[in-house]
């Protein structure tokens, strides 16, 4: 029972509760707090894999921009309590069998052969360098860089004209 | 002794399972938004564990890029609601299926 | 004792976080005192000046009063909401002082460097992290307490915060271009040498228009006038808090002045050098100016004791004397000690570290100083003014401030050395 394992059991353990809580909340706001969590339970998870960058641009962005929005947009339109619906029982059904299937992919993922250097300490484990993630950022990946920087753009001027008030 | 891939990724099956669920099963248009947002998130952490599997950076630029690209969805998403919360007073998906009446 | 051989991180750890709580819930504290001491002078008025000499016991007497008054709990619409929103908020402001080194590294408890209590590679963004997330803890409190005035307030407070988050960051790019670390020490490192000599190579000097910048988004951003309209008194009531009493609202007060030394700290880091000396190494006089000031502090409260205190508050006085003096005796003594030839090595480490927390402490108080002069001298902003101020004014200016240091970084790259 490494300090790792026990970190890594621990946060994931907070992820599921929090995507859990997710579903069962009867209050969007509470649904929108659970989602916090999940992702500060992610973004620890991602700095536990060496991805300092990737942890810190996951809360500014996701956890900071991202989720800020939607309590803003739950705040504002002040809408009720989340409403049950009585679905069909052929759900449970789906269930079982969605059961089934994540049973089978956890035996595969256990028994493959994916990152066996990383996780017997063969492999050394050093954090990713911001310095080299910027630098396949703006030379291997410059065009998709651009190609995001105006879809930005876009999303801004359209979510601008969708929200305005009709004069 | 560090923690096998395979965890982080039976985690991400775990909770991108669960998005799913939320997907299906909520009824509000904002908490569907909010389990698609689950969804990439759970995509994410395959991505970056697979990065420090193959100990190559390709996984993280991508994760970058599906940040960015969340972010651009959720806002214009977010206006939608906002209309359609302007003009049909409800946000129930079960009441928003007709595209006039 | 093996036990703290074995484990130097994790006691060394638990030290310094303890000492750390201590000195900034104690800073805090004297934050406001300083803060109602200088708006009062500004105002042509004394301030506290009864409860303890010259009001230094104020704080401890409004701590009082917010522990034992009662907590009226109005009909909520969310108690969890209601109750978590000062803990995130108390909470995540204490934690971006966690990444802040306050001396040189070089000076080490057990191998552990003594003044960071945790230095990480990517120190900056972190903090970024960190302080955007307190957008939460104003949106929830201003939603949860189920009422106009506080909603109002706490959704145009964190418009408020996002917009300015965007400029402060920006803002400070120029100088991560500069110093091409995201690493504190780093940047601090970076920031050690002389223009011609005597003027020290501190960010403030080519990038001062990004200086200015980044203290009016700071400024923004923690809420504070010219940029308080959601939390002014003549506007909105009190704004997101106003639902609030006695222990919560303590957490959200001392949240707002936690904010305002992380972002003065981080000012010092980013601009003014941190803990550098503004005087060159080979000027070895300047290792009497801690000393030298604790004296001259310590000489006029003495001054002040004998000729103008009477009765207990004169008693107050003379501690606050002898604080002085036995503080300018510890810093004044390794400065004697190391002019001696003979001087043990620890004589060098114990006046790195004095004049390292010195100069800190000094950069910031002077930027907190400037804040609280802010506060007494302008008015505030209209709500509509401010959101435009940021967007149509502080972020082309931030983003000019960008290029134009990119420009000029890649026309020396491309001149090449010398």
């Amino acid at each position: 029972m490494s300090l790792p394992l026990i970190v890594f059991l621990f946060f994931a353990l907070l992820a599921v509760a929090g995507a859990v809580m997710v579903i069962l909340a009867r209050e969007p706001i509470h649904s929108a707090l659970a989602l916090v969590l999940v992702m500060v339970a992610l973004a620890v998870l991602y700095l536990l894999l060496g991805a300092e960058f990737i942890a810190a641009v996951q809360i500014i962005v996701y956890a900071g921009a991202i989720m800020v929005l939607f309590v803003f947009v739950i705040m504002l339109l002040n809408m009720g309590l989340e409403e049950r619906t009585n679905f069909s029982k052929f759900a449970y059904v789906g269930l079982v069998a969605a059961f089934a299937l994540l049973l089978e992919a956890a035996h595969w993922m256990f028994h493959s052969s994916v990152g066996a250097g990383v996780a017997n300490g063969s492999q050394p484990v050093t954090a990713f360098s911001t310095v080299e993630l910027s630098k396949l950022l703006f030379r291997s990946y410059l065009l998709p860089f651009e190609a995001t920087s105006i879809l930005i753009l876009i999303a801004i001027l359209g979510a601008l004209v969708l929200a305005r008030k009709e004069e | 002794m560090t923690v096998p891939i395979s965890y982080y990724l039976l985690l991400s099956a775990v909770l991108f399972g669960l998005g799913v669920v939320a997907f299906v099963f909520k009824r509000n248009v904002i908490t569907v938004f909010m389990s698609v947002e689950l969804m990439l998130n759970a995509v994410n952490l395959a991505f970056v564990a697979f990065a420090r599997a193959y100990n190559k950076f390709d996984g993280l630029v991508d994760v970058f890029f599906v940040i960015v690209v969340a972010a651009a969805e959720a806002a214009v998403g977010l206006a939608i609601v906002i209309m359609l919360r302007r003009n049909r007073e409800s946000l129930n998906v079960e009441r928003v299926d007709l595209l006039k009446f | 004792m093996e036990f703290i051989s074995q484990h130097p991180v994790l006691v060394v750890s638990i030290v310094k976080i303890a000492v750390l709580l201590f000195v900034v819930m104690t800073a805090l504290a004297y934050l406001t005192w300083l803060e109602r001491k200088v708006i009062a002078h500004i105002q042509a008025r004394w301030g506290p000046y009864y409860v303890g000499a010259h009001g230094l016991l104020q704080p401890l007497a409004d701590g009082l009063k917010f522990l034992f008054k009662e907590d009226v709990t109005p009909p909520v619409s969310d108690r969890l909401v209601y109750t978590l929103a000062p803990f995130l908020a108390l909470s995540l402001a204490l934690t971006a002082i966690a990444l802040i080194p306050f001396g040189p590294p070089s000076v080490t408890l057990l191998g552990q460097p003594l003044f960071v209590v945790s230095n990480i590679d990517i120190g900056l963004i972190f903090l970024f992290a960190v302080t955007s997330m307190g957008v939460y803890g104003v949106a929830l409190a201003g939603w949860s307490s189920n009422s106009k005035y506080p909603l109002m307030g706490g959704l145009r407070s964190s418009a408020q915060m996002i917009s300015y988050e965007v400029s402060l960051t920006i803002s400070v790019v120029g100088v991560l271009l500069l110093a091409g670390t995201l690493d504190f020490n780093g940047i601090i490192e970076g920031q050690s040498g002389y223009y011609l000599h005597f003027i020290p190579r501190w960010h403030i000097v080519p990038q001062i228009v990004g200086f200015l910048c980044y203290l009016t988004a700071a400024i923004a951003e923690t809420n504070r006038i010219p940029f308080d309209l959601p939390e002014a008194e003549t506007e909105l009531v009190a704004g997101f808090h106003t639902e609030y009493s006695s222990f919560k609202f303590a957490m959200f007060f001392m949240a707002e002045y936690a904010n305002m030394i992380t972002v003065s700290c981080l000012a010092t880091i980013l601009f003014l050098g941190g803990w550098l000396s503004p005087f060159p190494d080979s000027w070895t006089w300047q290792l009497f100016i801690p000393g030298a000031g604790l004296l001259a502090l310590g000489l006029y409260c003495a001054v002040d004791t004998a000729i103008a205190m009477r009765g207990i508050a004169r008693l107050q006085f003379a501690v606050v004397t002898l604080l002085c003096l036995g503080g300018a005796v510890v810093c004044l003594a390794p400065a004697i000690a190391s002019l001696s030839a003979s001087a043990p090595v620890w004589v060098a480490t114990v006046n790195t570290a004095i004049q390292g927390i010195f100069w800190f402490v000094t950069k910031i108080v002077a930027i907190l100083f400037f804040y609280i002069w802010m506060r007494g001298t302008l008015p505030r902003f209209r709500y509509d003014q401010l959101m435009s101020f940021g967007w149509k004014l502080l972020l082309p200016v931030s983003l000019a401030n960008l290029v134009a240091t990119s420009v000029v970084m890649l026309y020396f790259m491309m001149k090449g050395p010398g």
